[in-house]
C-alpha cells in the first residue's frame, strides 16, 4: 500500500523543495524529475490494483489526523487574514463558520475516534489517479516554459514562479489524497487544500482583476465547504462512533443515514465543479495563466467536484433530491452550451464548455442508475483529456500571435500548421463521433430513456448536443481557413512545450481507440462493483466506431492524391477586381481588406440573458432541494 | 446482426435511385412551373460532365474535405441499411455534414463563408428532431438497431404522429428545398451565389452532388422506418412525402435563418416532445 501514501507525499515533497529554488535549470530539473516520477509512481499503481477492486488501508501512522487538523487550522488562519487584509467580508464570514464546525467536531465528537480505513482504493479512484498524474504532471512541464515567456511578456507582474510551482505541486498531492481518501475527514481537508491552491492560483497576477476573481472562487468554494462541514457535523451527530465517516461504510448503510450527507456532500460538489449559479467562479478564473485552467479545468478542482459527486452517485439514485441535482447539472449543460455559442474568446467558450460537460457529468450522477455512472466516467476521461490540450493549444497560440480571440486565429493552419492540427483534433475529440465526448453522450442518451423523468433529459442532450456541434465547428472552420497570406510563426516554440501537446494529442486519439479496453478493465468492474450490473457498448457498435477512427486516421492521407492535377484559383469575390491578399476594390473606388467574421447569436444565446436564467433556475432547484432535506432531517 | 449484403446494395444502387429522383424532382418542378424541364437523366449527365472537367480548388484542402464528407455520408446511410444503430448513423451524418462545412470554410470565401455558417445553423435546426426521432422509435420498438426497428410489426406512425410531423419539416431542410434551402438551393435563385457550394466546381462538385443523392435516399429509409410494418403503404407514405416536399418547395419562398431555427426548434419541441412525452406516460401507465 505504500503507493498511495507515496503518491499523496512525494508531490508536497517536490513542493517544498519547488519553494525554495531560485535557480531556473534547477527547477526545470526538479518539476521534470518529480512529474516523471509522479507519472510513473501512478502507473505502478495502476498495475498493482487495477485487478483487485475495493481495497481498504488502515495507515499505521497515528498523528496523520492530528497534524491534518492543525494545518486546517493555519489555513483557515490564512484566510482570515487575507479576508480581513482585502476587506472581503463573506469570506472571513464563512472561513468563521467552517472553521467553528470544523473545531465543533474535532473537539466533541472525534477524541480518539477515528474511521479503521483512512485510504482506499478501487478502479475509480486509479481512474481519478492516472488523469492527476499523467495529464496533471504533463500541464507542470507544459507550465515552465509557459511562465517563462509569460514573465518575458508582462514584465509588470511580480516573478513568483517559486509559489506558482508550489501550489501546482500541492495541487497534485491534494488531488490524489482526495481520490484515495476513505475517511471524510480526510477528504474534507484535501478538498480545502484545493479550494486554497485555486484561490492562490487564480489571484496569481495580483492584478484588481485576479485577485477580485479570486475572492469570487474562494467565497463560492467555501460556501461548498461549509455544507460539507455541515455533512461531517451530521454524521458524527447520527452516530458519534464515527463509523459513518467512511465513504465504503457510508454508502452501503442505506439511505436513511446516508442521503442528507450525500446532499450535502453533493452541493459542496457542484460548487466546486461551477455548476451553475456557481458557474461564475470558473469563468473569472481564466484571468489566471493558461496552465492554471487547464490544470483548474482537466485534472484538478473541477473534477474533484464531479468525483465526489459520482461517488455518492448510489445514495442519489431514484431520490428526488438526487433528481433535482441531476436537473441542476443538465440545465447547466443546456445553458453553459448556448452561451459558448455568443463568445469569441477561447478561453472563454473553453471554460463554458467545461461547465457544461460538468453539467453533463453530474447530471448523469444525480440521476445516477448503472448506466449513466458507466457514462459519468467515460465523460470525465475524456473530457479531461481533450480539455487540457484545447488549453494549452489556446495558450500556446496567445503567446505567439498575442491574442486568445477566435476571431484572431483565422488562418492558423497557414501561420502555426501543428498547433492548428492539435487543436483541430482537440476539438473533434469534443463532440464529433467517432470520439470520446460524443460516444458518452450517446450512451447517456440511450441510458436516460429508460431513468425515472429521463424524458427531460434525452430533451435536454439532443437540444444541448446540437447547440455544441454549433459552437465547436465554427471555430474549427475559423482555424482551418487557409488565409491567402500568412506568416509562419510557429517556429519558437519550445521543445517541452510540443512534448506535451504531442503526447496530449496522442492521447486523444488513443484513449478514443482503447475506450472499450478502460470500460472492460475499469468501468464496468467498478460499475458492477457498486450496483450488482454494468452497462458497455454492444460489439457491433464499438466495431463500427475502430472502423471510422481508422477512415478518419486515413483520410488525411488523401492529400497526395491531389498533389497533381490541381489547378488553383482565386476565391470568387462577386466579380470585383481583387488582390492576392484579399484586398478588393469597394465602392467608390476604395480598396477594403476583407474580413470574415463568425456569427455569434447575441440576441439569442447572450451571455447575460441566460446567465441570468440559469442562475434563477438553478438556484431555485438546490432551495427546493434544500427544503426537501429540512424535511429529511427534522 | 448488421447485413452486409444491405450495405453494399445501398452503396451500388442509392446513386442510381437518387438521381433518378432527383430527375422526376427537376421535371415535376418544371411543370409546376409551366416549363418542360429536362430529361429524367439530366442529374447523371450533369454529374458525368462534371467528372471530366479540371480539378479547380482555392485550396488543396477542400479536396480532403470533400472526399471525406461523401465517404462519411455513404458510411452513415450503408450503416443505416445494413440495420446498425440508429443514434451512431445520425451521428456518422453529423459528421459527415461538418466536414461539408469545413471545406466550405477551408477556402477562405465570403459566399462560402457565410453559407458554412448557415449550413452550421441548419444542423442544429435538423438535428434534436433527428434524435427525437430515433428516441421515439425505441420508445415504441425497445430497440435502437434499424433492422430490429424495421422488423416491428407495430404501426409507428400511430405511435408517433408529431414526431412525423417534426421529421418531415427538418426533411425539408435535409432535402434543401425552399422555404429552407438557406445554405445552398437547387434552384437559380440562391443569393449567396451557390452558398456552401461557392468554391467548389468540377469532380468536387459533382461528390457533392452525389453525396447529396446518397443522403436522400438514407432519409428517404428514414421515413419508411415510421410505415415498416407494411411495405406497400411505406412506399405510398415515401412518395406522398417527396410529392409534398416539392410542392412546398415551389409554393414557399425562403426565409430567413432565424425563422428557420426557431421554427424548427419549436416544431420539435412542440410535437416531438409532447409526444414522446405521451409515450413517455402512457408507458408509465401501462407498466
Amino acid at each position: 500500500m505504500i503507493e498511495l501514501p507515496f503518491l499523496i507525499i512525494f508531490p508536497a515533497i517536490a513542493a517544498v523543495l519547488l519553494l525554495f529554488i531560485a535557480n531556473e535549470t534547477l527547477r526545470d530539473a526538479v518539476v521534470k524529475i518529480a512529474a516523471l516520477l509522479i507519472g510513473a509512481g501512478t502507473l505502478y499503481a495502476f498495475f498493482m490494483y487495477f485487478q483487485s477492486g475495493l481495497q481498504l488501508f488502515s495507515v499505521p501512522f497515528e498523528p496523520a489526523s492530528q497534524i491534518m487538523f492543525v494545518l486546517e487550522l493555519f489555513i483557515a488562519l490564512y484566510i482570515l487574514y487575507v479576508g480581513i487584509r482585502c476587506r472581503r467580508y463573506l469570506a472571513v464570514l464563512l472561513i468563521i463558520i467552517q472553521s467553528v464546525l470544523l473545531i465543533y467536531v474535532e473537539s466533541v465528537f472525534v477524541m480518539g475516534i477515528h474511521p479503521e480505513f483512512n485510504l482506499f482504493i478501487d478502479q475509480f479512484s486509479l481512474i481519478m489517479a492516472m488523469i492527476i498524474g499523467i495529464i496533471g504532471t504533463l500541464i507542470c512541464v507544459y507550465a515552465l516554459r509557459y511562465m517563462q515567456t509569460y514573465h518575458a511578456h508582462h514584465a509588470e507582474i511580480t516573478d513568483r514562479r517559486r509559489l506558482f510551482f508550489f501550489m501546482f505541486f500541492v495541487f497534485l498531492s491534494a488531488m490524489f489524497g482526495l481520490v484515495f481518501s476513505n475517511n471524510l475527514l480526510w477528504v474534507f481537508f484535501f478538498w480545502e487544500i484545493t479550494t486554497l491552491c485555486s484561490f492562490i492560483l487564480i489571484g496569481y497576477s495580483q492584478t484588481k482583476e485576479a485577485t477580485k476573481n479570486a475572492f469570487l472562487a474562494l467565497e463560492m468554494n467555501l460556501l461548498g465547504g461549509v455544507a460539507f462541514a455541515g455533512a461531517l457535523f451530521y454524521l458524527l451527530y447520527v452516530d458519534p462512533s464515527g463509523q459513518f465517516l467512511g465513504i465504503e461504510q457510508l454508502l452501503t448503510s442505506g439511505y436513511a443515514i446516508a442521503l442528507v450527507p450525500a446532499v450535502l456532500i453533493g452541493f459542496a460538489g457542484i460548487t466546486k465543479a461551477a455548476l451553475m449559479p456557481f458557474s461564475s467562479w470558473l469563468v473569472g478564473a481564466m484571468v489566471a495563466p493558461t496552465p492554471v485552467s487547464a490544470l483548474l479545468h482537466s485534472s484538478t478542482m473541477v473534477k474533484a467536484g464531479v468525483y465526489i459527486i459520482v461517488r455518492f452517485a448510489p445514495v442519489y439514485t431514484g431520490t428526488m433530491e438526487g433528481l433535482i441535482i441531476g436537473l441542476v447539472g443538465g440545465f447547466t449543460f443546456l445553458l453553459a452550451s448556448a452561451i459558448a455559442i455568443s463568445q469569441s474568446n477561447a478561453k472563454k467558450v473553453l471554460a463554458y464548455s467545461t461547465i457544461a460537460n460538468l453539467g453533463l457529468i453530474v447530471a448523469c450522477a444525480g440521476v445516477g442508475t448503472y448506466k449513466l455512472v458507466w457514462a459519468a466516467i467515460m465523460l470525465i476521461i475524456f473530457h479531461a483529456i481533450a480539455k487540457s490540450l484545447l488549453f494549452l493549444c489556446v495558450g500556446t497560440v496567445e503567446h505567439r500571435i498575442g491574442s486568445r480571440d477566435i476571431e484572431d486565429m483565422s488562418g492558423l493552419i497557414v501561420r502555426m500548421p501543428k498547433i492548428a492540427v492539435m487543436m483541430f483534433i482537440g476539438i473533434a475529440g469534443m463532440f464529433l463521433a467517432p470520439f470520446g465526448m460524443l460516444i458518452s453522450k450517446w450512451a447517456a442518451i440511450e441510458a436516460f430513456i429508460e431513468a425515472q423523468f429521463g424524458l427531460i433529459f434525452v430533451a435536454i442532450l439532443a437540444f444541448g448536443g446540437s447547440i455544441t456541434v454549433l459552437f465547436w465547428s465554427k471555430w474549427m472552420g475559423k482555424i482551418i481557413s487557409v488565409i491567402p497570406s500568412g506568416e509562419k510563426v510557429e517556429d519558437t516554440v519550445k521543445k517541452e512545450k510540443w512534448f506535451v501537446l504531442y503526447l496530449l494529442t496522442a492521447l486523444t486519439v488513443i484513449v478514443c481507440l482503447i475506450f472499450p479496453l478502460i470500460s472492460s478493465a475499469l468501468i464496468e468492474p467498478f460499475v458492477m462493483s457498486v450496483y450488482g450490473q454494468t452497462a458497455r457498448l454492444s460489439q457491433d457498435n464499438i466495431m463500427i466506431m475502430a472502423m471510422m477512427i481508422f477512415l478518419l486516421m486515413l483520410m488525411p492521407f488523401s492529400l497526395l492524391l491531389y498533389r497533381d492535377g490541381v489547378k488553383h484559383v482565386p476565391a470568387y469575390m462577386g466579380g470585383r477586381p481583387t488582390t492576392t491578399d484579399m484586398r478588393f476594390q469597394g465602392s467608390m473606388g476604395i480598396t477594403r481588406e476583407t474580413e470574415l467574421s463568425n456569427y455569434y447569436f447575441e440576441e439569442y444565446f447572450g451571455e447575460k440573458r441566460l446567465l441570468m436564467a440559469g442562475t434563477a433556475l438553478c438556484f431555485g432547484l438546490i432551495l427546493l432541494a434544500g427544503v426537501l432535506l429540512t424535511g429529511v432531517v427534522l | 446482426m448488421i447485413s452486409l449484403t444491405n450495405a453494399i446494395l445501398f452503396l451500388l444502387l442509392a446513386p442510381v435511385i437518387g438521381g433518378l429522383v432527383s430527375g422526376i424532382d427537376r421535371k415535376l418542378t418544371a411543370r409546376m412551373q409551366g416549363r418542360v424541364g429536362p430529361p429524367i437523366l439530366q442529374p447523371f449527365y450533369d454529374v458525368g460532365k462534371l467528372l471530366e472537367k479540371e480539378n479547380l480548388v482555392v485550396t488543396s484542402s477542400q479536396n480532403y474535405y470533400i472526399l471525406s464528407y461523401i465517404v462519411f455520408i455513404v458510411v452513415s446511410g450503408a450503416l443505416f441499411f445494413a440495420g446498425g444503430d440508429l443514434l451512431l448513423v445520425i451521428f456518422a451524418f453529423t459528421l459527415a455534414h461538418i466536414f461539408l462545412v469545413l471545406g466550405a470554410y477551408a477556402s477562405y470565401s465570403p459566399y462560402s463563408f457565410v453559407g458554412a455558417e448557415r449550413e452550421l445553423i441548419q444542423i442544429i435546426a435538423y438535428e434534436p428532431m433527428i434524435i427525437l426521432s430515433a428516441v421515439g422509435m425505441y420508445m415504441v420498438t425497445k430497440s435502437f438497431f434499424v433492422n430490429e426497428i424495421a422488423a416491428s410489426e407495430l404501426p409507428l406512425i400511430l405511435y408517433l404522429p408529431g414526431v412525423f410531423i417534426g421529421f418531415l419539416m427538418v426533411f425539408t431542410i435535409k432535402l434543401r428545398k425552399s422555404p429552407f434551402d438557406l445554405s445552398t438551393s437547387h434552384h437559380a435563385h440562391q443569393e449567396l451565389v451557390k452558398g456552401v457550394t461557392t468554391e467548389f466546381t468540377g469532380p468536387n462538385l459533382a461528390r457533392i452532388e452525389i453525396a447529396h443523392w446518397y443522403e436522400n435516399v438514407f432519409l428517404l429509409g428514414f421515413v419508411y422506418l415510421f410505415f415498416a410494418f407494411n411495405p406497400v403503404i411505406a412506399i405510398v407514405a415515401i412518395i406522398i412525402a417527396y410529392l409534398l416536399e416539392i410542392l412546398i418547395d415551389n409554393t414557399f419562398s425562403r426565409v430567413k435563418w432565424q425563422f428557420t431555427l426557431k421554427s424548427s426548434w419549436i416544431v420539435a419541441g412542440m410535437m416531438g416532445l409532447v409526444n414522446l412525452g405521451v409515450l413517455y406516460y402512457l408507458a408509465g401507465v401501462l407498466v
